[in-house]
C-alpha cells in the first residue's frame, strides 16, 4: 500500500490504510417490544426497523406465542441449571440480536429486542414498568387487567415516544 | 488477589470459575458433561434433559430473530451464572456455565473445540455422535478448566 513519488529529489511515501473494519458502519437498533401477562397473553406489541415482507398479523401472532413459549422454557432451564437459586435472566445474545428481559413479581414479562451490541436495557425495562405501565395502565380506572394495552392511549403513545426517541433506537455508529 | 494463608501466599484468580461444560451432538443428544467446581450435582437424567432443552432453545432463538441469519443463543446472563455457547460448523454445541463476572469465554470454547478435534475426533475408537469416553479429552479439559489455584511455594 505504499506509493512513492519523486518530486524534486524528495521521495514521498503515502501509506494507505486499507483496514476495512475502520469503515464498517453498524446500526444500533431497537427491533420490537413485547409485554406478556402471566398466563401468556400478549398484552402489548410494537415493532420497528423490521423488514415487512411476509409479516401478516397471523405470523406476528404465531411469533408472539413462540416467544412466550421460549421464555417459559428458558425459565425452567435456568432454574435447573443455576448453581444457586435463580429463576430469571437479564438478557441473552445471539450473533445478530440481543433480547433484554424483565419479569415483575406479578408475573408480567417485558421483552425488548435490540441489535447485538446494545448496552443493558434493564433500566429502560424497569422504567417501562414503573413509570409507564404502573402509572398509565394500572392506575387507569378504565383499563381492565389482562386486556390488550394497545387501546390504552396514554400508555401507548408514551411507550412509543420513549422507545423511538431512545439513543439506541436507530443510529449509525462508525467504528 | 494475593491471599496470606498460613505463611504461604497463594494466587487466587477472582471470578475465573467455570462451573460446568456440556457438549451436545448435532441431533440434540448430550454427549459429554463435566462439572469443574462445587455445584449441586444433578442426576444423569436431568443433565440429559437440560442438554436437549438447550438444543431446542438454541434453535428457537435462531428462528425468533427479528433479523434474518441469526445464530442461536451465544451468551445468556443471569444473576447467578453466565452461559456461553459455541456452535461448530458441523452442528455440535459446546456450552459452559460460569460465574456471572467471568470475562468472555469465547477463546476457552475454541480451545475446548480444539481438544475435541485432537482427542475425540482423532481417536480411532470414537464413533461420531456417541457419548464421549476418551480419557485424554478428560485430562486436557481438566487442565484447561479446573479452577484449583496454582500454589506458589
Amino acid at each position: 500500500d505504499r506509493v512513492s513519488t519523486q518530486s524534486t529529489g524528495v521521495h514521498l511515501y503515502c501509506v494507505f490504510r486499507t483496514d476495512r473494519s475502520a469503515r464498517i458502519r453498524r446500526e444500533r437498533m431497537i427491533f420490537n417490544f413485547y409485554i406478556f401477562s402471566r398466563n401468556g397473553t400478549c398484552l402489548y406489541y410494537e415493532e420497528w426497523n423490521i423488514p415487512k415482507e411476509g409479516r401478516t398479523p397471523k405470523a406476528i401472532q404465531e411469533e408472539q406465542k413462540l416467544m412466550f413459549g421460549l421464555l417459559y422454557s428458558l425459565r425452567g432451564f435456568i432454574t435447573k441449571t443455576s448453581p444457586k437459586p435463580c429463576e430469571t435472566f437479564t438478557y441473552y445474545k445471539t450473533s445478530r440480536y440481543k433480547l433484554h428481559y424483565l419479569e415483575t413479581p406479578t408475573g408480567l414479562k417485558f421483552v425488548l429486542n435490540t441489535d447485538k451490541d446494545a448496552p443493558t436495557m434493564t433500566d429502560e425495562l424497569k422504567k417501562l414498568h414503573q413509570e409507564y405501565y404502573v402509572e398509565y395502565a394500572l392506575k387507569n380506572p378504565l383499563y381492565k387487567l389482562g386486556e390488550p394495552l394497545g387501546a390504552c392511549e396514554g400508555f401507548n403513545s408514551r411507550v412509543i415516544n420513549f422507545l423511538t426517541s431512545h439513543p439506541e433506537f436507530k443510529r449509525r455508529v462508525v467504528h | 488477589i494475593n491471599a496470606e494463608y498460613g505463611g504461604h501466599t497463594k494466587f487466587i484468580e477472582a471470578s475465573m470459575v467455570v462451573y460446568s461444560l456440556y457438549v451436545i451432538s448435532k441431533s440434540g443428544g448430550l454427549i459429554y458433561q463435566q462439572d469443574y467446581d462445587n455445584i449441586p450435582r444433578l442426576g444423569m437424567n436431568e443433565r440429559i434433559l437440560l442438554g436437549s432443552t438447550f438444543h431446542g432453545l438454541h434453535a428457537i432463538t435462531s428462528n425468533l430473530s427479528p433479523v434474518s441469519g441469526s445464530s442461536g443463543i451465544e451468551l445468556l446472563e443471569t444473576d447467578t451464572f453466565k452461559l456461553h455457547c459455541y456452535q461448530t460448523p458441523t452442528g455440535i454445541k459446546f456450552y459452559l456455565i460460569a460465574e456471572p463476572s467471568h470475562p468472555d469465554l469465547f477463546q476457552t470454547l475454541l480451545s475446548i473445540y480444539k481438544c475435541y478435534t485432537d482427542f475425540v475426533l482423532k481417536n480411532p475408537f470414537y464413533e461420531l455422535d456417541q457419548p464421549i469416553r476418551c480419557e485424554l479429552f478428560d485430562v486436557e479439559l481438566e487442565k484447561l478448566l479446573s479452577s484449583s489455584p496454582p500454589s506458589v511455594k
